[in-house]
């Protein structure tokens, strides 16, 4: 019999197969690690950086690290911590995120992952970007002032629609999600309300039309349990508070 | 590239005979695309003289060529894995690592990446052999090593130096005589004072990649430092949220002090969006963007304090403008709609 292979995560023996990362172990093993562009459904992106973690005393992110036997992590560690909260600050003065204003509020795992962090406040100063809404498709509304650049609807698309939908146009703080037509409006593509993309938003970017509000503010999926209890929103069903459509 | 590109192809043929390679490409930033000519006139001539093809120098078993690719010029396309990937058409955004080039790069294929510097001093390795080339340098940094020098100094120019030549050696050959600091390795490398002058130029002490930029006492430190902060905000690729955010915000921080705005508040807060930076971003672009700014801070602290205000904080923004539009909509123009700043500042933790 060989032996099992493993790294400790604070502390705790996690076990991994060959192959595995940090995350994708950690998860299987029932340990939460904070993350925002990780879907278990799709390849590792690596952009977010919320995942960093302590891995043999230097940080990195872990959705991309190749679990190790041996390893040490350290992810609940402040000096994590306080980098973790770092990063999803410039995440919420990036963009406009108005929590009480928007529909996905207690149900959006930027919120959630920011409440489990112990983020309190955005801290830096705000860039107040000019995003126009696009509520030009019958069945989907897309707020681009809440988009984190995860890429997730871009790689969902192209990657399980086949569509190519979205995409990514810009560098630097220009970055921005566009979507892929000469008249860059949802209604002229073929998206579909059932599409793995109109499903895979951490945030209330991509929203579903005609069903608003329907939970009560305070008895949404993060209003009672924390995200690390509950899981992300986009692997949860509609019964359960998530956000899926299939 | 532009006297030796020679060498640097024989250099890379020689590297295609070693990895069993039969495709090089030269990744030519857009800036110089007046190379270009001459560059392909360099490697016909080499084809004509069975250096470059099919059946080099008549040995069926090697065959190698090399093609000229120009970027746009990025400045993280001299990182190896977005170099690749802008090589391959695509943005020019690093690739998570591992896995590396050496078995993943090009196309997928293994793929070796370097500098021409390298390619040069292997071609020169490979006819005068190992104990020639480490015959110069330092017990740990063998060679040589060339130097781009620029700057406040009466003789810029490419200058060549065996590893282990002290700074102080190179300001004097170069003609800078007052210099106050020295930008290492580019934007993303480090600066130096005067304190530093002795120190050597090797891996084993300050390691480059061959930038020198001489400031003189007529310079601003501050003014190069807030350069710097911009030319990053410019050049993030955008893909990770500590650099592409980072990199903006760590601007607006020079800018505050720039200005004659900061406070010691501010200047606590760089060092910390640095570390976020230094240790969370993606690639080394984004790990190296807060240099400039983290370095002056412990060198040249004397050319951020004297533009501080003295106060414990100041807001980002101005807050009676801000209430204009509060103003104008109610209609308001009497002296208690208007904010008394020193008072409002001096009010503040």
């Amino acid at each position: 019999m060989s032996e099992e292979l493993s790294f400790t995560l604070d502390g705790r023996r996690v076990p991994f197969q060959d192959g595995q990362t940090i995350m994708t172990a950690a998860l299987a093993a029932g340990f939460y690690i904070p993350h925002l562009c990780f879907n278990p459904e799709f390849t590792p992106h690596g952009s977010c950086r919320v995942c960093l973690v302590k891995i043999n005393g230097r940080m990195q992110a872990s959705c991309t690290t190749p679990a190790a036997a041996g390893q040490t992590v350290l992810s609940e560690i402040e000096e994590v911590r306080e980098m973790r909260r770092g990063i999803l600050q410039m995440l919420f003065v990036e963009g406009n995120h108005v929590c009480p204003a928007c529909e996905k509020s207690g149900a959006c795992q930027l919120q959630a992952v920011a409440y489990y962090a112990g983020m309190l406040a955005p801290h830096y100063t705000h860039f107040y970007p000019r995003r126009p809404v696009d509520a030009s498709h019958p069945d989907a509304l897309i707020d681009f002032n809440r988009c984190i650049l995860c890429e997730l609807c871009v790689r969902a698309s192209r990657d399980v629609d086949g569509k190519n939908v979205f995409a990514v146009q810009g560098r630097g703080i220009k970055a921005h999600l566009v979507v892929n037509t000469p008249s860059g409006k949802l209604g002229a593509t073929d998206f579909n309300i059932t599409d793995k993309a109109a499903q895979v938003c951490p945030t209330g970017t991509i929203l579903r039309k005609h069903s608003g509000y329907e939970i009560p503010i305070g008895q949404r999926l993060y209003d009672r349990k924390p995200i690390n209890v509950v899981g992300d929103v986009a692997a949860l069903a509609v019964s359960k508070g998530g956000r899926r459509h299939d | 590239m532009q006297d030796f590109a020679d060498l640097v192809f024989e250099g890379m043929t020689v590297c295609g005979r070693v990895i069993g390679a039969r495709q090089g490409f030269v990744y030519l930033r857009g800036e110089y695309r007046y190379l270009v000519d001459a560059l392909k006139a360099t490697l016909q001539s080499r084809r004509e003289a069975g250096l470059l093809g099919e059946a080099i120098l008549g040995d069926p078993s090697f065959s190698f060529d090399i093609d000229l690719h120009i970027g746009a010029g990025a400045y993280v396309c001299g990182e190896e894995s977005a170099l690749i990937e802008s090589l391959e058409g695509k943005h020019g955004v690093p690739r998570i690592r591992p896995p590396f080039p050496t078995t993943h790069g090009y196309l997928n294929k293994p793929t070796v990446v370097n500098n021409v510097e390298t390619f040069a001093s292997a071609a020169k390795i490979a006819v005068q052999g190992g104990e020639w080339f480490a015959s110069r340098g330092t017990a740990e940094s063998k060679g040589t090593k060339l130097l781009s020098l620029s700057g406040d100094c009466e003789r810029p120019g490419i200058y060549e130096y065996p590893f282990g030549v002290t700074v102080r050696q190179v300001l004097e050959d170069c003609g800078a005589r007052d210099a106050q600091g020295i930008q290492m390795a580019g934007p993303a490398g480090h600066m130096i004072s005067a304190k530093l002058f002795d120190r050597r130029i090797c891996f084993e002490d300050l390691a480059t990649g061959g930038s020198f930029m001489v400031f003189d006492h007529r310079r601003d430190i501050l003014d190069g430092i807030r350069n710097f902060a911009h030319f990053f905000v410019h050049e993030s690729c955008g893909f990770c949220t500590p650099c592409r955010v980072g990199t903006s915000l760590l601007r607006d921080l020079v800018d505050k002090v720039h200005t004659g705005h900061g406070t010691r508040a501010d200047l606590e807060e760089m060092r910390k969006l640095g570390q976020i930076m230094r240790v969370g971003s993606h690639c080394g672009l984004g790990q190296t963007a807060p240099n400039p700014v983290l370095d002056s801070l412990d060198q040249f602290p004397e050319a951020y304090e004297r533009r501080l205000r003295s106060t414990a904080f100041e807001p980002a923004f101005d807050m009676n403008a801000a209430l204009e539009q509060a103003r104008w909509l109610t209609g308001r123009t009497d002296p208690a709609a208007y904010l008394d700043e020193e008072a409002l500042v001096g009010a503040m933790p």
